[in-house]
């Protein structure tokens, strides 16, 4: 093997394989994921093997045409099985999977076995993949020497391009609402077979590169990824893809640092992509959620602060509320100190020497939050029995969230009144 | 009727002495689902020895409110007691029936055994059932009607026979203060009858029941008081008081429209 | 909750048991092994192989079935992959193959990947199956990766992770068989003695929570036992296979009873049998791999269960809706020959082909295999122009009819009260009740004086001397 170049052009081939296998998987794993039958995807890879030894028995060799067709349809078979036994002996569908993709693989295991001595199809290969080796065996092609393996993978990736592609509208359809589809006319059965044969055939075509367990990682992994970070079908499509490719060049190159197989940091690296969309995804990410709500508190904490400090001044106890009096309203809640600094360093708040007193501006915006409560108070108030003073603290709460359309309805709702349920006036839309 | 198996503390709550105490009482409790405000600043104090209904529409958190009281779902803010403790401490004294599809129905039991749990509470670790709690299951059975249905498996059973193997789960609890949830709900007319016996059987017996309840046609004539929720507490009161036309056009119409945008707000905002 | 207290004994206990077989080690159990083998007039490895896996299914198909029943079947599959990573590190910790150590890292990682599962499902939009590929697949290729790693580290050798992929039932030693006999022992004793506790948090663990039990405690028990278990099939049947052992067993077993106290010793059984059969099959066929053909038979049991079990079994199952369906054809047959005699009021005329197929929904070909039938029971006779019943068949058909009309006036009557029972129309429902109920109902209805009323004249002589 030429040390100089031959490097190169093979790590450049693995990384071609290793990208053609995650995107093809990412690209069917989407449906899987959104029609919760991932663990079909799994089970479907490891009851390839059976198929794969009977096609060589028949075949008596290793041509991949009869191969993908004994694998296609042992493929098939793990689907109609499971749904054989789930529907007839009424097995819940986790154990009819169960049962059926473990029988067939121990099927496949002795089958191999028993062939294994004709052929070179160890179990190793079956469980590993042979990644790394893929630029050891090239077919001639236009001049150009390409892995056999890379080109299997090539077309079978253009095939379920062209798949999705043709079939997009449909397997949206069929994915969110398999009934509706079968009411629209939609031939739900037939695409749900054709992907169940997609899903086989990629199996095949993948599984010699990364092995028959991580076939699974392929499929799963970088869609639901996508999942996390996007609530749009095609969004989720192409982040799927993305994430695939992503993941294939980062496991190829920390496996050659790392010195281990490429498949399995593959799927490490796609794991990787997961864990930071759990934490770090914009809306359903943990650190986002987290963030969202400690601003949400913090917000309601600050409009609490302006609304307190405007009644002080309304009652006319004096121009600044002292420090203390603020903490001690706002007791047993933390982060006063920041709300108030940003209050004041939002020119809403004026720091005086004995205390704390509104802007104009933060005026003009405590006024609108206490008409905003009043209003609450008195909608409460007239169509709700409750006894008066029960009624602060729903309306505390709600006035943070009532935007000016709602507030208008409920000025509307109420007739517009002078005064709240306690007799405070009720000040006119927005004037401090 | 009270076990020996008891915890102390939940004797002496049961004692005479604390006859005057409310059986349940809720402060200022909030709950959310996944950020969703679907209960508001619930305060809620109910009589003893009565039959409560709890009525909204659809979506009013009626299954919610029991479920966050009995500690199934977190409660975003607010407290509980049952009969004047909080209620992790005299959760013995409350027994349950919870909705007839939060279980799985082919689970391999027989229609005595899911009876029998309802003596669990009153058995420690590692003890089984013994001849006494099968006396007591199959006693509770006979009441709800389901004597001769003892040993059949719950699947085989219809849905209104399910619905009293709950019930009679509940009974063999012996608790002083009872949450069920819609047990009215898809049942038959033998069903609702034998249901309605126990409720005021149960009455009889001293005990305090809150029953979620859908339907307006009857909650008159099952209950005696009645709690109308729709996302907060309405009303409450005794049925005489409380069932008329302005407290239910406020619970189930009228000005939801802008207490359903509320609602919408606070989940836009919090999300 | 003090009450749970009790539960802090089990780490203690097994704290003890592992001294104990520290200080003994392992002599004592290879002499029990020698002389047991002897009785049986076995090779001490064949021996100690069918010991192992026979233990191993029955431990397996006894926490199997707790899992299968809370669906969550393939959690066990999920649980074995995610082990690998554990053992790969803790050999890198420990740098050799010591049996403890890498069990005790199997199972932590085990244990953090069902976690995993479980944080993701309650706390992201992924659902349950995409939760567990997600850890499966990504734990196993971080122990592929790593024990790559370890595998080119020239001590990597004995590392024997191949071994945990397939399994390698043949090179069990007497340090596998103990851990296997230890781990079972202390699953099964769990399981007997929070057998209570199991039940209602696999049946309805939001009671369980009102009763004030740690239901998180427990069910992260019960985890941890399957993660136990999955970890010490490893060795024997590997990765994948373990998840049929802890799977086949409890749904096999499912088909067989309705009674949860009757299905998990049974589960245990067939888990042994598979072991057992397995492991003897495999001896019979040296150079196929023993888990393979283990799991294999364990396919067998279940096929078996699902075909032939009484009530659950599938041949029981169509057998029962064949003669049921037979049944009501036959009795349908009847009563519209019986009705139509009637409109003609007179039971010797014979009935048309072409009259039945406008009272009934029968094609020609179905008439005609039911004529036959009829025929061939002596209920109904043939003539030129069509068919008639015979005496037989008069008084059966008499009886179909009455029961019949019996449901019609007591649906109208009472159907609030019985509306349970009502779950086909009145023309069906003459099937589904017993004779015991119709005579019941019958005499009510005579009672109230409503029986002649509405009972065909034709049919009352008939049916007299039954029920004077």
């Amino acid at each position: 093997m030429d040390t100089v170049l031959g490097f190169d052009a093979i790590g450049f081939w693995i990384i071609a394989t290793g990208i053609l296998v995650n995107v093809s998987g990412a690209l069917l794993g989407n449906y899987l994921v959104l029609r919760r039958m991932s663990l079909l995807g799994d089970a479907i890879s490891h009851a390839v093997l059976p198929g794969l030894a009977i096609a060589f028995v028949v075949a008596q060799s290793r041509h991949p045409i009869p191969m993908l067709i004994g694998a296609a349809l042992a493929g098939l078979a793990t689907v109609l099985l499971t749904e054989l036994i789930r529907r007839f002996a009424r097995v819940a569908e986790d154990a009819a999977i169960g049962v059926v993709f473990t029988s067939l693989f121990a099927l496949g295991v002795i089958l191999i076995s028993r062939v294994a001595s004709q052929v070179d199809l160890d179990p190793g290969c079956v469980l590993y993949g042979i990644l790394e080796s893929a630029a050891l065996d090239t077919i001639s092609l236009a001049g150009l020497e390409i892995p056999r393996m890379t080109l299997t993978l090539a077309i079978a990736t253009v095939i379920i391009i062209a798949f999705v592609g043709l079939f997009w509208k449909e397997l949206k359809i069929v994915s969110f609402d398999p009934n509706l589809a079968t009411t629209l006319g939609l031939p739900t059965t037939l695409i749900h077979y054709l992907l169940m044969a997609m899903v086989a055939g990629f199996t095949v075509v993948a599984f010699e590169a990364v092995g028959s367990i991580l076939v699974v990682a392929m499929l799963v992994v970088p869609s639901a990824t996508a999942y996390l970070l996007t609530d749009r079908m095609h969004w989720m499509v192409l982040l799927s893809v993305v994430v695939g490719i992503s993941s294939a060049v980062l496991g190829r190159e920390s496996a050659l640092m790392l010195d281990t197989s490429v498949a399995g940091m593959m799927a490490v690296a796609a794991g990787a992509h997961f864990v930071l969309a759990v934490l770090f995804g914009p809306h359903y990410g943990v650190v986002a959620r987290t963030l969202f709500q400690l601003r949400v508190k913090l917000r309601i904490q600050r409009e609490d602060i302006m609304a307190l400090v405007y009644r002080w001044q309304e009652r006319g106890s004096g121009s600044a509320m002292p420090r203390n009096a603020i903490v001690e309203a706002m007791s047993g809640r933390t982060g006063h100190t920041l709300a108030l600094n940003m209050l004041t360093w939002r020119g809403l708040m004026q720091r005086a020497a004995d205390g704390f007193s509104l802007s104009d501006e933060g005026r003009k915006e405590a006024g609108k939050l206490i008409r905003g409560h009043r209003l609450w108070e008195s909608f409460l108030a007239k169509h709700s029995p409750l006894p008066d003073d029960h009624l602060h603290s729903p309306a505390d709460r709600m006035e943070h969230f009532i935007n000016d359309k709602l507030l208008q309805d409920v000025a509307q709702a109420v007739d517009h009144p002078d005064t709240d349920p306690h007799g405070q006036p009720i000040l006119s839309n927005g004037k401090g | 009727m009270l076990s020996p198996n008891t915890d102390p503390s939940s004797t002496a709550a049961a004692a005479p002495s604390s006859e005057r105490v409310p059986p349940f009482e809720i402060h200022d409790m909030t709950v959310a689902y996944h950020n969703k405000p679907v209960l508001w600043d619930v305060d809620l104090t109910v009589p003893e020895n009565q039959l409560i209904a709890i009525l909204g529409p659809n979506g009013a958190g009626k299954s919610t409110l029991i479920k966050a009281v009995l500690g199934l779902i977190p409660r975003a803010s607010g407290r509980v007691d049952i009969f004047g403790k909080p209620y992790e401490t005299n959760r013995s004294l409350v027994g349950y029936v919870p909705q007839r599809e939060s279980v799985d129905w082919d689970f391999p039991i027989s229609a005595l055994e899911v009876v029998l749990m309802g003596r669990y509470g009153h058995l420690g670790l590692f003890r089984r059932p013994g001849k006494h709690d099968r006396e007591i299951s199959l006693d509770a059975l006979d009441k709800v009607g389901m004597a001769d249905y003892a040993e059949r498996q719950i699947s085989q059973l219809s849905g209104g026979q399910q619905q009293r193997v709950f019930l009679a789960r509940a009974l063999v609890q012996d608790a002083r203060l009872y949450f069920m949830d819609e047990p009215f709900a898809g049942v038959d007319a033998a069903t609702e009858r034998a249901i309605l016996t126990l409720l005021r059987e149960l009455k009889e017996q001293q005990k305090t029941v809150i029953v979620v309840h859908h339907s307006l046609q009857t909650v008159r004539e099952y209950f005696d008081h009645l709690i109308l929720l729709n996302m907060r507490v309405v009303a409450h009161g005794p049925m005489a008081e409380t069932f008329n036309d302005d407290n239910l056009q406020k619970t189930y119409g009228g000005r939801l429209a802008i207490l359903d945008r509320a609602a919408e707000a606070v989940r836009q905002a919090k999300e | 909750m003090q009450r749970f207290g009790l539960l802090w004994l089990i780490p203690v206990a097994l704290a003890l048991e592992i001294t104990a077989v520290e200080a003994f080690g392992l002599e004592p159990i290879q002499q029990g092994i020698v002389v047991l083998a002897d009785l049986f007039g076995l090779h001490y490895n064949s021996f100690l192989i069918w010991l192992g896996t026979s233990l191993l299914g029955l431990t397996s198909g006894v926490v199997g079935a707790f899992a299968v029943l809370k669906k969550r079947s393939l959690v066990g599959d999920a649980v074995a992959h995610a082990a690998l990573p554990g053992l790969a590190i803790a050999f890198m910790l420990i740098g050799e193959r010591n049996f403890i150590g890498m069990l005790t890292g199997a199972a932590i990682s085990g244990i953090l990947g069902s976690l995993a599962i479980s944080w993701l499902i309650r706390h992201t939009r992924i659902k349950s199956d995409a939760a567990i590929g997600i850890v499966l697949s990504v734990l196993f290729g971080l122990g592929i990766a790593l024990s790559r790693i370890i595998q080119d580290d020239p001590t990597g050798q004995q590392a024997g992770l191949d071994a945990f992929l397939l399994g390698k039932t043949a090179g069990m030693i007497s340090q596998d068989l103990l851990t296997i006999a230890l781990v079972a022992a202390n699953v099964l004793v769990m399981v007997a003695l929070l057998y209570k506790e199991f039940k209602l948090i696999g049946f309805d663990p939001d009671f369980a929570a009102v009763l004030g039990w740690p239901v998180l405690v427990l069910d992260g028990l019960l985890m941890a036992l399957l993660v136990f278990t999955t970890v010490i099939g490893l060795p024997a049947v590997g990765v994948v296979l373990i998840a049929a052992m802890l799977i086949i067993p409890g749904v096999s077993a499912r088909f067989w009873t309705d009674k949860l106290h009757v299905l998990v010793p049974l589960a245990g059984f067939f888990g042994l049998l598979t072991g057992f059969v397995g492991t003897y099959a495999s001896a019979q066929f040296a150079d196929l791999p023993a888990g393979a053909v283990i799991v294999l038979s364990g396919s067998a049991v279940f096929m078996i269960s699902m075909l032939v079990a009484p009530r659950r079994g599938l041949i029981a199952r169509s057998l029962l809706e064949l003669t049921t369906r037979l049944r009501i054809a036959r009795q349908n047959l009847l009563r519209t020959l019986f009705e139509a005699a009637e409109e003609n009021e007179n039971i010797d005329i014979p009935i048309t082909p072409s009259v039945l197929l406008k009272l009934r929904s029968w094609s020609p070909r179905q008439l005609q295999v039911l004529s036959w039938w009829g025929r061939l029971l002596g209920e109904v006779e043939s003539h030129p122009t069509g068919w008639r019943l015979t005496e037989a068949g008069r008084r059966h058909a008499a009886q179909i009819v009455r029961a019949h009309r019996l449901w019609e006036v007591y649906l109208v009557e009472q159907a609030s009260i019985a509306s349970d029972h009502v779950h086909r129309d009145a023309d069906e429902i003459e099937h589904v009740l017993t004779p015991e109920i119709l005579k019941d109902l019958e005499q009510k209805l005579q009672a109230a004086g409503r029986w002649p009323a509405t009972a065909p004249s034709s049919v009352h002589p008939l049916t007299e001397g039954e029920h004077a």
